[in-house]
């Protein structure tokens, strides 16, 4: 029982993750609606984002910009700081995200004028009866 | 289909909690991940880059082929949303409406037909027009001079605390995206039209890939900044961090002009005329 | 890092994004999206990525939530599911 208590502590951050991208990944497949797609997608695209970055986390560290500045001979060591890497790779995707998210809005823009309709089964529909 | 996704889901997220058994635990110090190449970043950059904020360092100097990368693809991504949705010709009969501010008369005038003589006395106004909040309107007015100089200050600052050019340039874009929400879109183009917002996406990415290549040109590697310190006089270490500083205004530049570009494109749906 | 925030939070963020698939009215979810990227801002600045949750408060809470309402404005608020 103790055992399974420290897995709980260890590994409930990744399962709650995991949990996220799968109401994306629902939301993608099963959601009728392509706003509704969209959001799910964003949602997925979060919760990679949220997992990649809680790979730098570091027990006992403090944020990544440097204490002593600039004049001091401070040496310093790798565990007091959080790792930046991930930090770096996640904020561009971030920035990239909105970016894709401005196009997938765009393509249901034009979706709506060309059918005048957002669902999925009704465009469908629309496109079999040409 | 409802059945089928959860199913999926479901499955995908077994499988993928399955996967954790094998990870580290949550915030181990002495995961993978922070014993390779991070205390490099780390214990080096100070000594290498002199810039405190590792994120920027990383972002900038030690990866900056990403990054200038990154900008390209939202400098695409604008091009995109113009190509998607914008319409050049005007099609089918529309009609205008005009409002007089001081008694509230307002007029429709169909496309084609004379404009009347007393226009100048009169203000266009969306179809969809609502009253103004004169308290919206005023506290954005104040407000977005200090957004902007915020969005300046975060972009120079970016080397001693959290920020640089995507945040900057993020914020710079919502300020005019403010102005379109609390007036209308009319205004906001009138102050940074589409040409200028065509221009300065470009504009960001050509800073970004030209200061690589001026390093190139000076003897050193692609977007290898200490090259740079022979024509800034200063020492090799310090011309990095300057060259980080012109390519953040580069990407801050980038992502600006996109973020409004964008904006004006879905939410006219392209036709420039009337926004949100 | 405080775990009882962390897990607060976290079950905020879960209720936000059910949420956000859920309702039934597109404006409704592109606020609750807004909702949940601001929570999600909120986890990273708990963790210490203080850059990325600066780049989520400007990006997630505010760009993106303006281009979904302003693609909700220019097509339908009306949904199925």
């Amino acid at each position: 029982m103790p055992e399974l208590i420290s897995t709980i502590v260890a590994k409930y951050n990744y399962w709650i993750y995991i949990t996220l991208m799968m109401i994306g990944l629902y939301a993608m497949i099963a959601k009728n609606n392509l706003v509704k797609k969209i959001v799910g997608m964003s949602i997925f695209q979060t919760a990679i984002i949220l997992f990649y970055v809680s790979i730098g986390a570091k027990r006992g560290a403090t944020i990544p910009i440097l204490e002593h500045g600039h004049g001091s001979s401070h040496i310093t060591h790798a565990v007091d700081y959080i790792n930046p890497l991930p930090h770096v790779l996640m904020l561009t995707a971030i920035v990239v995200a909105v970016a894709t998210l401005g196009v997938a809005l765009a393509l249901a823009v034009k979706v709506y004028n060309q059918y005048n309709t957002l669902e999925e089964d009704e465009i469908l529909t629309q496109m079999r009866e040409k | 289909m409802k059945i089928i996704g959860l199913i999926i889901a479901v499955l995908t997220g077994a499988l993928l909690i399955y996967g954790t058994v094998d990870f580290p635990e949550w915030a181990d110090p002495a995961s993978p991940a922070s014993t390779h190449l991070s205390p490099h970043f780390i214990e080096k950059t100070m000594e290498e880059t002199s810039v405190p904020n590792i994120v920027t360092a990383v972002l900038a100097d030690y990866r900056g082929y990403d990054t200038m990368f990154e900008t390209t693809v939202i400098f695409a991504a604008g091009v995109v949303c113009f190509f998607l949705l914008r319409i050049l010709k005007k099609e089918g009969p529309r009609q205008r409406l005009y409002r007089h501010a001081l008694t509230g008369m307002t007029i429709r005038i169909r496309d084609g037909e004379k404009r009347p003589s007393v226009l100048d006395e009169f203000e266009r106004i969306d179809t969809m027009w609502t009253p103004y909040d004169v308290i919206i309107k005023t506290v954005c007015r104040l407000l977005i001079p200090f957004i902007q100089l915020f969005a300046l200050y975060v972009i120079a600052h970016g080397h001693h605390s959290p920020g640089g050019g995507f945040q900057g340039g993020v914020i710079l874009g919502a300020s005019i995206i403010l102005l379109a929400i609390s007036q209308d879109l009319r205004t906001a183009i009138k102050r940074m039209s589409e040409k200028v917002d065509a221009i300065l996406s470009p504009a960001g990415v050509f800073i970004y890939a030209g200061t690589g290549a001026l390093c190139l040109l000076l003897g050193g590697n692609f977007l290898d900044y200490s090259a740079l310190a022979s024509i800034l006089h200063v020492d090799p270490v310090t011309a990095r961090s300057h060259g980080i500083l012109i390519v953040e205004i580069g990407v801050g530049v980038a992502v600006m002009a996109t973020l409004i570009w964008i904006y004006n494109n879905v939410s006219s749906a392209g036709k420039y005329d009337e926004g949100l | 890092m405080i775990w009882q925030l962390d897990l607060a939070i976290l079950t905020l963020v879960v209720i936000a994004g059910i949420g956000a698939i859920t309702v039934k009215d597109l404006l409704g979810a592109a606020i609750l999206f807004g909702a949940y990227s601001f929570m999600m801002c909120l986890l990273w600045s708990i963790m210490g990525a203080v850059d990325v949750s600066f780049t989520e408060a400007s990006v997630g809470a505010g760009a993106s939530t303006v281009f979904f309402v302003a693609a909700v404005f220019r097509t339908t608020r009306r949904t199925k599911d």
